[in-house]
């Protein structure tokens, strides 16, 4: 198995990084290319972006952005936020994106999943879910999707995803660590890799869900600053966690 | 030191390039086979299915040229499905036919979670680098591997790695500039 990965997240609208709890409340805290470098250069092994009020927002936009990343960024990167076509997801490809993340799409109209992975290969293929209790939640987690999260983390696999972001609703903001027995039903499931996001607390919430999980999401408690994942990294390390040497 | 980086609509051409031209290259994103020959190194990036990256090698008779490439003795570099596009086949996509730069096969990774995600350490080096793959070469040209699985393999002036060395940091960088340096 690749080395444990620790997935820095930034939420980004209007071209910038942002901060609030979902659609309410968006504070600009940065710039999206240098935060990045920052994060890069802090040894994160891969970030995600998430354009959190992307169905407002044209297209083109998020493409510039993107291409603004690749510019500077030498580790992988994943985007999300209002991608529904193999088109638009073969757009961000091209501009320099390694993978595309869908989640509410994937849910309203599942064949998705498999045109993405016939144009752009599963690697790139990347499957967010949201759940609240086991259930799915769609819409940045405001509705029901009528779903089990096991069994629709089954579906997503056997249509073509090659990764699973698996957010716990519940965890989410708690700071009190992932939530392990969703992540383990999940990662037993399934065999893509599977990403543990919501609730990271402590360095030691994410030495237990890379117990379990290939790679953790790291959201709230890096609060923008990568001085904090340098040191996370080294108390991982301490607690035996075998990240890669990013010199 | 110019670079051709061939362009068959296969996805990652942009990083390839970006990472290259960091390096001090002079990079041309090309699918013209006489930009192909010209190069000190061509570069044949790609992410996807093999089939369809075949057919548009073929297409755009990319494929001829990097075979006369090769066969010239010019430097050439295969990136991911550019080294498994490389070898005589792939079980990809119900069997391809490969370039056959390279003796062997892709095979679909067995073991593990698949895709196979992250870094990992390529030996006898030690250093990790950025992998994201289904399948992989099974070929005698390997020289370098990661986990048991083929991560680098040459074959005259072929030179062929699974990882991505565009997306692997500082290490990746130092790679790209070895490859730089032997032209």
């Amino acid at each position: 198995m690749p080395l444990p990965r620790l997935i820095p997240c930034l939420d980004v609208a209007g071209g910038r990084v942002v901060k609030g709890v979902r659609f309410e409340g968006l504070r600009e805290v940065g710039d999206p290319v240098e935060l990045g470098e920052l994060y890069s250069e802090a040894g994160a092994d891969e970030l995600v972006y998430l354009d959190v009020k992307a169905t407002l927002e044209g297209r083109d936009a998020l493409v510039e952005l993107v291409e603004r990343i690749a510019e500077r960024l030498a580790i992988p990167f994943t985007v999300g936020g209002g991608v529904h076509s193999a088109a638009a997801a073969a757009a961000l490809l091209e501009a320099g994106a390694d993978k595309i993340s869908v989640n509410s799409a994937a849910l309203e109209r599942p064949a998705l999943i498999g045109e993405l992975a016939a144009r752009l290969g599963s690697q790139a293929v990347v499957v967010a879910i949201d759940s609240a209790a086991g259930h799915v939640r769609t819409r940045a987690g405001t509705e029901p999707a009528g779903r089990q999260a096991v069994e629709w983390a089954r579906e997503v696999e056997a249509r073509g995803a090659g990764e699973i972001l698996l957010t716990s609703i519940d965890a989410d903001g708690t700071r009190d660590g992932y939530d392990l027995v969703l992540t383990a039903a999940v990662a037993e499931a399934v065999s893509i890799p599977v990403i543990a996001s919501g609730g990271a607390g402590a360095a030691r919430h994410i030495a237990d869900a890379l117990g379990i999980a290939q790679a953790a999401l790291l959201a709230s408690i890096l609060h923008e600053d990568p001085a904090r994942l340098t040191s996370l990294r080294a108390e991982l390390r301490e607690l035996g966690v075998p990240l890669r040497d990013a010199a | 030191m110019t670079v051709a980086v061939c362009d068959y609509g296969a996805g990652n051409v942009r990083s390839v390039a970006l990472a290259l031209e960091r390096l001090g290259a002079s990079v041309a994103v090309t699918r013209r086979a006489a930009d192909v020959h010209a190069a000190g190194l061509a570069v044949l990036p790609g992410v996807g299915s093999a089939a369809s990256a075949m057919e548009s090698l073929r297409s755009t008779g990319l494929d001829a040229a990097l075979r006369e490439r090769v066969a010239a003795g010019k430097p050439t570099l295969g990136i991911c499905l550019g080294l498994q596009l490389a070898l005589e086949e792939s079980e990809e996509d119900g069997g391809v036919s490969g370039l056959g730069l390279v003796p062997g096969r892709a095979i679909r990774l067995r073991d593990g979670r698949v895709p196979r995600i992250g870094w990992a350490t390529v030996e006898p080096e030690g250093e990790a680098f950025y992998f994201a793959h289904s399948y992989a070469a099974e070929t005698p040209a390997a020289t370098a591997r990661s986990e048991g699985i083929v991560a680098v393999a040459e074959a005259g002036s072929f030179l062929g790695v699974q990882f991505h060395p565009e997306k692997s940091g500082a290490a990746g960088a130092r790679f790209l500039e070895r490859c730089l340096s032997r032209v």
